[in-house]
């Protein structure tokens, strides 16, 4: 990824910061220049909570140019109703099941090579608290 | 608007061209439709030429494919130009002829649809592959192609209870098909066993639910009713209608409904006043398994998360209700991505000129076609009526 687009994502990309609709109240990510539900153009920051549950899921095995596979992908419905396309971590493909809690994380998505820089983004990971309990148990 | 009626379809074989780049393929599929349409480059009145492609950029290096293609064509000066719709975009480079001619601004506009995948390395075209998607908060995340697509039919078979196996008749019946094209990349049928056997390329997503990277142009000639001759075996466009949704499959409010493709599908009804059931055959985008499912249940072939029980009652196949891919489809003729929807719309011609051989549909008069970009992001169909 060029650095101006780099630069331009780091609020999305670091903190998971969409919008919510001053108009209608929707919430929405990724940030865009009017509300998908109400079309309305005041629009304020909103920083979603990270956490949610699988609603798909596939293994990438042959990844495109930048990517180093296997990994897993993944559509986290976020509890706050809205839908993030990004991969999961600590996880294998044989562990994922739709509904399972994830939580985000900050982790490197793409390298540059040893002259550049590094990509860093959301992932999601299971949600602590249930790995824990799955180990008690 | 004017009417436009198709007087020229052509071909290449689909397959991997070793042998041959773009321009080679592309002037070949122009040039016989031309003359397949009696015209001649260079002496005969040709007002345009659209060319749908859509990885010249990214994997040939070549973009400007409008005068380079008018150019090996032998068909300098003309007006030409490329566009770009994704996997649409040979849908789309025939709805610009359309609308050229059905404006009045032109009299023979000619479309091709050329792809040439073959040239380079797989992580290479992946990548251009996946430009299609959102590329800040898709592509920039690792999703490939065939992932997009394994999230919708991960998510179908949650929501609907099906099975892998419940998506095996569209390739089965596609390679059917195939078999009997002599311009079809695979010319052997498969059994539910082959392809329940198939290596998974990106799970739920086998093999053989993907269509095969490949090369290919085709192309037709289209024009007005005052351009139209004797000789001719004209084919009327009795719709053409294209339509747009969220660019990431995130964004969407139902994953499972291709709003593009149930929008274009009804404005295409609406303006050809035709229905699901006046349909003799489709050829439908079946790039993979789900994406054909999806498309039929955009159309009206299936409500909601029934295509695949329609199916397995054979409604899709061969003799049955609405024949689906009828010379082997995305699937098995092959899928040159932007050139995709000019086969076609190539193909639909022949099955209504009565001239599809051991393909034809017997009796089919009215067509239906659509061509998918993007996981449904965009969406291109046209109405044809013999
Ligand atoms: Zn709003």
């Amino acid at each position: 990824m060029d650095l101006p687009r780099y630069h331009r994502l780091t609020a999305p990309y670091y903190r998971l910061e969409g919008q919510r609709c001053a108009a209608c109240d929707a919430v929405q990510f990724p940030p865009r220049t009017s509300c998908g539900a109400c079309r309305g153009a005041d629009l304020k920051p909103y920083r979603f909570s990270g956490r949610g549950t699988v609603y798909s899921f596939a293994e990438v095995s042959q990844p495109p140019r930048g990517f180093v596979g296997p990994y897993v992908v993944a559509l986290v419905e976020l509890e706050e109703g809205v839908r993030v396309t990004a991969q999961l971590t600590d996880i294998s493909a044989e562990e994922v099941e739709i509904g399972l809690p994830v939580e985000m994380v900050t982790r490197r998505l793409q390298e540059k090579g040893p002259h550049g820089y590094l990509v860093y983004g959301y992932k999601f990971r299971p949600c602590l608290e249930r790995s824990a309990a799955r180990r008690a148990s | 608007m004017k009417d436009v009626f198709i007087i020229g379809a052509a071909q290449t074989p689909v397959g991997e061209h070793w042998g041959l780049g773009l321009r080679e393929l592309g002037a070949t599929a122009i040039r016989a439709a031309l003359a397949d349409a009696g015209l001649e480059a260079g002496t005969d009145r040709i007002d345009a030429l659209f060319v749908g492609n859509m990885l010249g950029g990214a994997v040939n290096g070549q973009e400007n494919l409008g005068a380079l293609l008018a150019d090996a064509a032998g068909l300098l000066p003309i007006e030409a130009w490329k566009v770009e719709a994704a996997c649409a975009s040979g849908g789309a480079a025939v709805r610009a002829a359309a609308l050229a001619v059905a404006s009045g601004a032109q009299d023979v506009a000619v479309a091709v649809g050329i792809e040439k995948m073959t040239d380079t390395v797989s992580d290479r075209l992946a990548a251009g592959l996946a430009s299609a998607s959102d590329g800040d908060f898709e592509a920039s995340h690792g999703l490939s192609f065939t992932a997009l697509s394994a999230l919708l039919m991960r998510r179908y078979m949650h929501e609907t209870g099906a099975s892998r196996e419940d998506f095996a008749p569209f390739a089965v019946n596609a390679h059917a098909s195939a078999a009997k094209n002599a311009n079809a990349m695979f010319r052997e049928p498969i059994s539910v066993e082959d392809f329940l056997r198939s290596p998974l390329v990106a799970a739920p997503i086998g093999i053989l639910d993907a269509a095969p990277v490949c090369d290919g142009a085709a192309a037709v000639v289209l024009c007005s009713r005052e351009a139209l001759a004797a000789h001719h075996r004209p084919i009327r466009i009795a719709a053409s209608a294209a339509a747009t949704d969220t660019i990431g499959l995130a964004g969407r409010g139902d994953l499972l409904t291709l709003g593009a493709a149930r929008s274009s599908a009804e404005k295409a009804f609406a303006a050809s006043g035709f229905g699901p059931k006046d349909i003799h055959f489709f050829e439908a985008h079946d790039a993979f398994t789900i994406i054909t499912a999806l498309s039929l249940e955009a159309c009206g072939f299936a409500p909601r998360g029934e295509a695949l029980k329609r199916a397995a009652h054979g409604c899709f196949a061969v003799g049955g209700c609405v024949p689906l891919s009828t010379c082997g489809g995305l699937k098995g003729r092959g899928h040159p991505v932007g050139a995709s929807g000019t086969y076609q719309i190539v193909e639909a011609t022949a099955q209504l000129r009565g001239a599809a051989g051991a393909n034809q549909v017997p009796g089919a008069r009215v067509a239906l076609t659509q061509s998918i970009g993007g996981h449904g992001s965009i969406a291109v169909t046209h109405v044809l009526e013999g």
